[in-house]
C-alpha cells in the first residue's frame, strides 16, 4: 500500500492534466497515419470481403468459394503459388546468406559499398529489371549467345517463358529482402563472440556454426518470411517471365477481372490469399517475434 | 585433455614487436612470466598493455618476436589451439546458450563425456560461487555474475594459462573490490599462470605478484607492488603510480639540494644530470621542529582540503614547488589543522625520500 494518496495532494491534479495532454498530442500527431491507414487499407479490405461474397446475379452467395474447391485448376494454382514461394526463399537464402556474411566481415567503408549496391536495384522500376532479365534470358538473348560461343551448351536453351525464368527473375528482385535484415543481426554480432570461441578451442568453422550462425538465424528468418510472404502475391515478375506457363493466384486474380469481369470471384481469390497469408505470419510468429522483423535483432 | 592446472606454464616473451603504420604497439618487448605467477600488464590506455595480452591470446598478429609458453614455441599457432583461457572485458558469454551451456562450451569442444562435463561444470560455477545456476539465461545474470560466468567458463577446461583483459571494469566500485580480493583467492586456489590487463593502479597494486608498467609499447618498469611504489624506476613509473610531487635536485658531490634543502636519500642516486626528488603525500608529515632522519620542507600552506578519511594539504616549498601531503583524519583534528597562508614544516623520513632521474625512459 501507499503510504499517501498519490491522486491528491501538491499539484497531483495539474500533474495529472500534464500527462494525459502529452499523450493527447502524442495521438494527434499519428492520426494523419492512422486514418491513412483505415482509409486506404480497412475500408478497402472490408469491402474486398464483401463483394468475395456476392454471387453472379448481385446476391449474397458462396458461390465463388465453392468455385475455388470444385475446380481442380484452382488448387494447381495455390500450389504452384507456394512453390514458387518456397524456392524463391530457399534460392534468396542460398545467395545472400553468404553475401551478408561477407558483407558483415568487412571494414565499414567497403561494407557500405556493397550495402548501396545491394541496395541500387531498388531504384530502378521493377518492370524495367523484370523486361531486362527478359532481354538476357530469351532465346537469341545475351546468355544464350555467351553460352553457345563458349561452348557450354550447343541449341539455345530455355530459361524463360517457364518456371526458371520465373525464378531468376524473382530470386533476384526478392534478394536485397532477405540480405538486408540478415546483415542487420550480422552486423550486431559482437565479434568478442567468435574470439571467445576461438579462445575456448573452436575452429574457426565450428565457432561459426556453433555461434555465429545461431546469433545470425533471427534475421535469416525474419528476411526469409519476408521474401516468403512478398512472392506469394508476386504478380509482374512471374506473369512477365512465366510466359503464362507459370500461374500464380495474383495472375489469376488478374484474369479473373479482366478476360471475365468476375470481382466476386477475384475478391475471393484475394480473401483466400490474404488468409493464407495471415496464417504463414502467425505461424512464424509463434517462432520468431515479429518485432525482429524490424531489425530489433536481440 | 589438457593438464591439471597445477603444473602452470611459464610464458617467456622475446622481441615482439607490432606496428600500426607509424605506431609501434608493442615495441621490442621482453617479458618473462613465471610459472603460477600473477602478472599485471598495467598502462594508460594506449599503451600497448591490450595489444600484448592480445599476442599472449593469439589474436593479434605481431610483426616479429617471440612467444614460449613453457618450451613451445606459439607464435604462429591459432588462437584455438593455445589452450589459455581468457575472460574478455565485455565478458562475450554466447547469448544464445544457457549459464552451462557457456560453461560447458569449451568441454563439448573437446569431447569430454556429457556426465564428467555436467560434474566439471557445477564444480566451476561453484568455484565462482554460483552453484546451481547452469539453467539461467545469460540475460537473466547481473553483471557480477557474468563476470563470474565468464571466470567460470575460462578456468572449466583447466588451462595452463588465464588471460584477464580489464575484467572488473564494468563492475561498480564495491563489487570491484570484492571481485580484486576474490580473484586473488582464485588465482591462490587454482594456480595457473595469469596475466591481468587493467589501466587501474589500485587493481593492480592490490592483486598482483609482479606489475608490469607499460607505455608507449615499452615496458618502464617490472617489479613487485611495493617495488614498484617504493623505488619507481623512471619519472612516468612514479607519476603514473600513486601520487606525487618532483622537487628538481641540483647535485653537487655527495651532496644533493631541493628546494633549498639539503637531503639526506637512503636509496641510490640515478647517472643523470637532471633528477627529481619523488615524494609521496602520505609519507610527508607536519613537523614542529628539527626531526632526526628526516628532511625537512618550509613551506606556505595554498590550499587544505577536506576528504573525510583524509585531509590533503597543498603548500609551496620555498623554490615555488608545489607540494602535497595527505594525513589522517579524527573527528576533532580538522579544525587544529594549518590554516591557507600559514607557513609550515613538512618533513618526510629518509628512507621515503626518492630520487628519480628525469625523462620517460
Amino acid at each position: 500500500m501507499a503510504a499517501t494518496d498519490i491522486n491528491t495532494g501538491l499539484n497531483a491534479a495539474g500533474l495529472r492534466t500534464d500527462e494525459r495532454m502529452e499523450r493527447l498530442k502524442l495521438f494527434g500527431l499519428a492520426s494523419p497515419a492512422l486514418l491513412l491507414v483505415l482509409v486506404i487499407l480497412v475500408i478497402p479490405v472490408g469491402w474486398l470481403f464483401y463483394v468475395s461474397f456476392i454471387g453472379a446475379d448481385g446476391s449474397f452467395s458462396m458461390e465463388n468459394y465453392e468455385r475455388m474447391i470444385k475446380r481442380k485448376s484452382y488448387a494447381r494454382i495455390f500450389q504452384t503459388t507456394f512453390e514458387i514461394s518456397l524456392l524463391t526463399t530457399g534460392l534468396c537464402i542460398l545467395i545472400g546468406y553468404p553475401l551478408a556474411y561477407f558483407m558483415s566481415q568487412l571494414p565499414n567503408k567497403w561494407a557500405n559499398l556493397c550495402l548501396i549496391t545491394v541496395l541500387l536495384p531498388f531504384w530502378t522500376s521493377l518492370l524495367v529489371r523484370t523486361y531486362a532479365w527478359l532481354v538476357l534470358l530469351q532465346k537469341k538473348g545475351l546468355v544464350n549467345d555467351w553460352g553457345i560461343s563458349l561452348g557450354l551448351w550447343e541449341e539455345p536453351i530455355k530459361i524463360v517463358h517457364n518456371m526458371n525464368g520465373t525464378l531468376i527473375g524473382m530470386v533476384h528482385i526478392m534478394l536485397p529482402f532477405l540480405i538486408l535484415p540478415v546483415y542487420g543481426a550480422m552486423r550486431a554480432i559482437d565479434r568478442d563472440y567468435l574470439k571467445a570461441a576461438s579462445n575456448l578451442g573452436a575452429s574457426p568453422a565450428r565457432a561459426f556454426w556453433t555461434v555465429f550462425f545461431p546469433l545470425s538465424t533471427p534475421g535469416l528468418f525474419a528476411g526469409s518470411l519476408m521474401v516468403f510472404v512478398l512472392c506469394l502475391g508476386f504478380f509482374v515478375t512471374p506473369a512477365v517471365l512465366g510466359g503464362g506457363k507459370v500461374i500464380m493466384v495474383s495472375m489469376k486474380i488478374v484474369s479473373n477481372i479482366e478476360l471475365f469481369v468476375n470481382w466476386g470471384a477475384a475478391s475471393a481469390l484475394g480473401v483466400v490469399l490474404l488468409v493464407l497469408t495471415v496464417i504463414v505470419l502467425w505461424i512464424a510468429s509463434r517462432f520468431l517475434k515479429l518485432e525482429q522483423m524490424t531489425g530489433g535483432g536481440h | 585433455m589438457t593438464n591439471t592446472s597445477s603444473d602452470a606454464l611459464p610464458i617467456n616473451v622475446r622481441n615482439v614487436t607490432k606496428t600500426y603504420g607509424d605506431v609501434y604497439a608493442l615495441d621490442d618487448v621482453s617479458l618473462d612470466v613465471q610459472s603460477g605467477e600473477f602478472l599485471t600488464l598495467l598502462g594508460p590506455s594506449g599503451s600497448g598493455k591490450t595489444t600484448l595480452l592480445m599476442v599472449l591470446a593469439g589474436f593479434t598478429r605481431p610483426d616479429k618476436g617471440s612467444l614460449k609458453f613453457g618450451e613451445d614455441e606459439v607464435i604462429r599457432k591459432p588462437p584455438h589451439l593455445r589452450d589459455v583461457g581468457m575472460v574478455f572485458q565485455n565478458y562475450a558469454l554466447f547469448p544464445h546458450m544457457t549459464v552451462a551451456g557457456n560453461v560447458g562450451y569449451p568441454l563439448r569442444l573437446r569431447k569430454v563425456p556429457k556426465p564428467e562435463a555436467a560434474d566439471r561444470i557445477e564444480r566451476a560455477l561453484e568455484t565462482v560461487q554460483l552453484g546451481g545456476y547452469g539453467d539461467r539465461r545469460i540475460d537473466q545474470l547481473s553483471g557480477g555474475q557474468k563476470q563470474r560466468v565468464a571466470l567460470a567458463r575460462a578456468i572449466v577446461f583447466e588451462p595452463r594459462i588465464l588471460l584477464m583483459d580489464e575484467p572488473l571494469s564494468a563492475l561498480d566500485k564495491k563489487l570491484r573490490d570484492r571481485m580484486q580480493i576474490e580473484l586473488r583467492h582464485l588465482h591462490e586456489q587454482l594456480g595457473m599462470t595469469t596475466v591481468y590487463v587493467t589501466h587501474d593502479q589500485r587493481e593492480a597494486l592490490t592483486m598482483s605478484d609482479r606489475i608490469a608498467v607499460v607505455n608507449h609499447g615499452r615496458i618502464m618498469q617490472l617489479a613487485t607492488p611495493q617495488g614498484l611504489y617504493d623505488q619507481p624506476e623512471n619519472k612516468f613509473v612514479a607519476d603514473f603510480i600513486g601520487e606525487s610531487a618532483f622537487i628538481p635536485v641540483t647535485r653537487d658531490g655527495d651532496t644533493l639540494r631541493a628546494a633549498g634543502v639539503d637531503v639526506t636519500v637512503s636509496c641510490s642516486i640515478p647517472e643523470a644530470t637532471a633528477m627529481s626528488l619523488m615524494i609521496r603525500p602520505e609519507r610527508l608529515h607536519l613537523v614542529s621542529g628539527d626531526a632526526k632522519d628526516q628532511n625537512i620542507f618550509d613551506a606556505m600552506v595554498s590550499e587544505i582540503v577536506y576528504q573525510g578519511d583524509s585531509f590533503l594539504l597543498y603548500a609551496n616549498l620555498r623554490d615555488g614547488t608545489e607540494i602535497a601531503m595527505r594525513g589522517a583524519l579524527r573527528a576533532d583534528t580538522f579544525a587544529g589543522l594549518p590554516k591557507i597562508g600559514d607557513a609550515v614544516k613538512l618533513g618526510v623520513d629518509h628512507k621515503d625520500t626518492v630520487v628519480i632521474a628525469d625523462g620517460d625512459a
